[in-house]
């Protein structure tokens, strides 16, 4: 059996000896295993993963659960009320809101999964070689990520969207790719930096590794933890980004439905004071997916660092 | 702070150059021949190349022009300048208010710890920092000023009034209160793991030896301690505020500097647009540098080289 040494805190230490006493002989104690026991432990963190598994299902079982579909014209129904043939009734142009809200849930998972996987692989790339080389290759990098990071996010967001052309879904998973990566850039490059002079490192080097090995086999495996955290905290906000985008107008464009949009006609008072079924349900769903997404980063933060307090 | 303000510009400049859309299109009449459209490219310097145009430009902006606005012709700093002040008080209130909520609820979560209340301030903090900005200045539109009627529904003064102070700050509690939300949320989350921290150290442990009453240790001891990191919060939370402040404008249409964002978007109005990204850029610059400076005001222990 491969030999395996990490940090260990008092908790752990709780845990392994738990599982020393325990009768069975059990599975053998890993940073992960002892990570997932720490998470199950934190409720709300348990109950996010739960509510946004429901939701990506609902998202993946979509033409399958919408009543109608989210681009139908119903012609003798606009804004109408809910009734029987559309639950959360139909909006100003007399499309379900419901359907509409089932399929909305698509662009939220699509734009939150593609723009932060796009950011992280950039951002993990641009940490690691700056602070995998240090020197005057970090101070380049490192001077790019400031400039980028002094923009107001969403000003700069708000810029590269509109000179992007047409506004649709791709155009906000592009701009949020590519504008994203130098706070995880930062992060990573903080942790290579960290690692740089360990033992382990230098034994890599010694016995002749390439660079490439080393930091893909060695060191990314090591410095995993927090990106995985910043990235479910990104994942929230670019949900976020994208239901303002929308909102906005310079989002994803009806009748393809987002949560955002959906929210547009809204900003007319007769909306909000008297169809309150338009726009308080995608709003809502806003919210619980956000909010869940946080109390999942929150746990997995818990679970992966404990020493880390925030 | 020069190498980075030059990045900025250069940053702000390359995105502008992929801009597929040509402003001069949108500002010519149907019956406008292409001769007419040469003059106007000219006019506005577009038919040069864009290193030259990133050049004049930036001489340009070291004598405090940022340019013309390409829907009024007026200058930009103008355009930008009187829309900074109604989003300065809109982003001021909301700060100062996020610390009136975010100081009192984090401390009383650190000093009880792993509570009730400790439980609720922490999934208030999350709903906080969850809730879209649009959604919940609509919800907020929706109670105060349509159900309820206590406050008006958007504007910075009435119509037709005397735009007293009284009257300001009555339409300035509603999107205020909407912005400061996050912030509010972040200030407690940050305040309570701020103080647990303190509130380990020996000096809290001697104060509490010497038999010192709690509420003193915390007030005296601790809380002051705590205060010093929060400080630098404020510095960081202003991008965050201006980002927010383009929402809360839009919904409750406050003429600030990110209402012009959005009006300058559907113009296609590049000079503004670039105008309000190195200004508010500018601004986080000078928040961060004044947060430094007050960081080391309050804590003598920090020295800048």
């Amino acid at each position: 059996m491969p030999l395996r040494i990490h940090a260990f805190t008092m908790s752990d230490l709780a845990s392994v000896s738990r599982a020393v006493d325990g009768a069975k002989p059990t599975r053998p104690v890993t940073f992960w295993s002892l990570a997932t026991q720490r998470f199950l432990r934190h409720r709300l963190a348990v109950s996010g993963l739960l509510v946004m598994l429901v939701i990506a299902g609902i998202a993946a079982a979509a033409i399958w659960l919408a009543p109608h579909s989210p681009t139908a014209i119903d012609p003798v129904a606009f804004q109408a009320a809910p009734s029987a043939t559309h639950p959360l009734g139909t909006d100003s142009v007399g499309r379900d809101v419901l359907s509409r809200l089932i399929f909305a849930a698509r662009v939220s998972i699509t734009v939150g999964v593609l723009a932060v996987a796009m950011y992280v692989v950039i951002g993990t790339a641009v940490g690691a070689t700056a602070g995998y080389y240090g020197g005057k290759m970090d101070l380049v990098l490192s001077r790019i990520m400031d400039v980028m990071l002094s923009f107001p996010p969403l000003i700069i967001i708000l810029f590269a969207v509109s000179v992007f052309g047409r506004p649709s879904i791709w155009n906000v998973i592009l701009v949020l790719g590519l504008l994203g990566w130098p706070a995880l850039a930062r992060l990573v490059r903080g942790q290579f930096l960290a690692l740089r002079d360990l033992e382990y490192v230098l034994a890599a080097r010694a016995n002749g590794s390439s660079d490439a090995r080393i930091v893909l086999r060695h060191m990314l495996p090591n410095a995993l933890a927090p990106v995985l955290v910043a990235a479910t905290f990104g994942m929230a906000n670019a949900i976020l980004v994208e239901a303002a985008l929308s909102f906005l107008g310079l989002g994803v464009q009806p009748p393809t439905p987002s949560w955002g949009n959906m929210l547009t006609d809204a900003q007319s008072l007769t909306v909000l004071e008297r169809m309150p079924w338009l726009w308080v349900p995608p709003g809502f769903m806003i919210l619980i997916s956000v909010l869940s997404i946080n109390f999942l980063g929150d746990g997995l933060r818990d679970a992966l660092d404990p020493s880390l307090r925030l | 702070m020069v190498p980075i303000f030059l990045g900025i510009t250069v940053l702000s400049y390359l995105i502008l150059t992929l801009t597929p859309g040509d402003p001069v299109q949108m500002l010519i009449s149907p019956g406008q021949s292409a001769e007419d459209v040469a003059i106007k490219r000219r006019a506005f310097g577009l038919d040069q190349p864009v290193y030259v145009r990133y050049v004049k430009w930036l001489g340009e902006l070291a004598r405090g022009n940022l340019g013309y606005s390409f829907s009024t012709g007026a200058p930009v700093t103008k355009r930008v300048g009187e829309r900074i002040v109604p989003t300065l008080k809109l982003t001021g209130a909301a700060l100062l208010l996020s610390y009136l909520i975010g100081i009192p609820v984090g401390v009383l979560a650190a000093a009880k710890r792993y509570s009730a209340i400790d439980y609720l301030a922490t999934v208030l903090t999350f709903l906080g920092i969850s809730l879209p900005t649009f959604f919940l200045g609509l919800v907020g539109i929706y109670i105060f000023a349509l159900r309820l009627q206590w406050l008006p529904v958007s504007g910075t003064m009435t119509l037709g009034g005397d735009g007293g102070f009284l009257d300001g700050l009555h339409h300035l509690v509603l999107p205020a209160s909407v912005l400061a939300v996050a912030g509010a949320g972040i200030i407690t989350r940050y305040v309570r793991s701020s103080m647990l921290e303190v509130m380990g150290q020996d000096y809290v442990r001697t104060a509490r030896a010497k038999g010192l009453a709690e509420v003193l240790v915390m007030r005296r001891h601790a809380l002051r301690n705590a205060l010093i990191p929060v400080i630098t919060l404020a510095g960081l939370q202003i991008p965050a505020l201006l980002a927010g402040a383009v929402i809360t404008e839009q919904v409750f249409e406050w003429p600030g500097m990110g209402r012009l964002t959005i009006e300058a978007i559907n113009q296609r109005d590049y000079p503004v647009l670039m105008g309000i990204t190195i200004i508010a850029a500018v601004l986080v610059a000078i928040g961060n540098l004044l947060a430094d400076m007050a960081y080391a005001v309050a804590d003598p222990r920090i020295h800048y080289e």
